[in-house]
């Protein structure tokens, strides 16, 4: 690793300052970032730690009975605190990594990285999660914005994520066993609107909505409902796990499984 | 540099630390416990997994100063204070739940974080919780009986290939 500046703030206020510095950068469970450190794939003056931040931490339940998670809330914690209001968050939670990396890694840092296998940018957005910062909120449809790329501005920080609850709902990883991310993810979750279908792993532009199969299940909320629909492969990212034909197939197969599950 | 304290096993300590040092190097290169492994170094394969305030971490991919103030738990501490083995290490030992022993301190810590939150886990469940804890020499069967006996469970019906 190069050599950096190391701060742990207890408050968001305190973060944001910090992180005005030129070339700082905020430090989630470090579960990704630090490896990238140790690449010398990432060369920060400065990282401002979030977990020593407790507003940041933890699960509730808000007025309008949307979950709220604390952005410095640790994948654990969400399988432990969010099982009771929303089993389909949760599972997906308990998921991730392993123990010790579910230990450190937060859905703040994961939603910021927006890694295109990972899981949680699929629930935020297959929820029509908002995702709230130091000083703004975004809806998840304007905050995905491609393969490690999102809306936040330099500096911005991720203090909550509110996820509306679904009436049912259910996330299916096909694991890629090396990684433990999603060679292809899909969380389809069915609110009284609609149901919505995010698909993670699988685009080369990142999480994705599938509207084929978000039209489909809203008229007939069954797997049946999916014969016939494909993804097209043409976008899909192909590598030595999967050819992009493969991960185009899986969409279909994982979605079909998450509506058994869930339904 | 920044001055971090923590408490390691019971024991006050504290030192100046740059900000990249990683807890697994504070650990090992500044308190000489050198029981707690570094193997791949990449956070998979779980050799330098020791306990921060109670939950299993991997201490390579943790920076020291991200432990100021909490409760360090490693290998160094799993014995009883009289010095004989811990029931998960007696199990370990008693089960051939080791080959070269490289793992052994990251899934003794492992296993400690899992019966703590599951005292009475199936085969299934303790597999699953070692997936992050890789053995080189893929010794998992006997890992698996030995945690399941350290639970208290009968381990004659778990296969012994």
């Amino acid at each position: 690793m190069y050599a950096f500046d190391i701060e742990r703030p207890s408050t968001i206020a305190d973060a944001v300052a910090a992180l005005q510095g030129e070339d700082a950068q905020a430090l989630g469970g470090g579960q990704t970032l630090i490896p990238t450190l140790k690449q010398r794939l990432a060369a920060p003056s400065k990282l401002v730690s979030l977990s020593g931040i407790g507003e940041m931490q933890g699960v509730c339940v808000g007025d309008d009975g949307a979950v709220c998670i604390g952005g410095a809330t640790t994948h654990a914690t969400v399988s432990r605190e969010a099982a009771a209001h929303y089993p389909g968050l949760a599972a997906l939670a308990s998921h991730i990594g392993d123990p010790a990396v579910r230990n450190r890694g937060t859905i703040g840092g994961s939603l910021a990285n927006n890694d295109p296998a990972a899981c949680y940018p699929a629930a935020a957005l297959a929820s029509g999660a908002t995702i709230v910062t130091n000083n703004r909120e975004i809806a998840a449809d304007d905050y995905f914005q491609g393969m490690f790329s999102t809306a936040l501005d330099e500096g911005e920080v991720i203090t909550e994520v509110r996820f509306p609850v679904p009436q049912a709902a259910n996330y299916q990883k096909f694991l890629q066993p090396a990684s433990r991310f999603a060679l292809v993810g899909v969380f389809v979750a069915k609110y009284a609107d609609g149901v919505r279908v995010a698909v993670t792993g699988a685009s080369e532009n990142g999480v994705f909505r599938w509207a084929e199969a978000e039209a489909a299940l809203s008229a007939n909320f069954a797997a049946s409902a999916l014969d016939g629909l494909t993804v097209d492969a043409d976008g899909m990212i192909g590598d030595l796990h999967g050819s992009g034909t493969y991960r185009a197939h899986l969409v279909g197969v994982n979605t079909k499984r998450a509506v058994e599950a869930a339904s | 540099m920044a001055s971090v304290s923590m408490t390691v096993n019971g024991r006050e300590v504290s030192g100046d630390v740059e900000g990249r040092m990683l807890l697994s190097s504070f650990l090992r290169d500044d308190l000489r416990l050198t029981g707690t492994h570094v193997g791949c170094d990449t956070s998979q394969c779980g050799a330098c997994v020791v306990h921060v305030n109670g939950e299993a971490v991997k201490a390579c991919t943790m920076f020291a100063v991200e432990a100021d103030g909490a409760e360090v738990a490693t290998i160094e501490g799993e014995a009883n204070a009289d010095g004989s083995l811990s029931v998960i290490q007696q199990a370990f030992q008693d089960h051939h739940g080791l080959q070269c022993g490289f793992c052994t301190s990251g899934m003794v810590m492992s296993a400690a974080a899992l019966l703590k939150e599951n005292p009475k886990p199936s085969e299934t469940e303790v597999r699953e919780y070692l997936e992050g804890n890789i053995c080189r020499c893929t010794g998992y069967h006997n890992i698996v009986k030995a945690i399941m006996a350290a639970s208290g469970q009968d381990v004659a019906a778990i296969a012994a290939e």
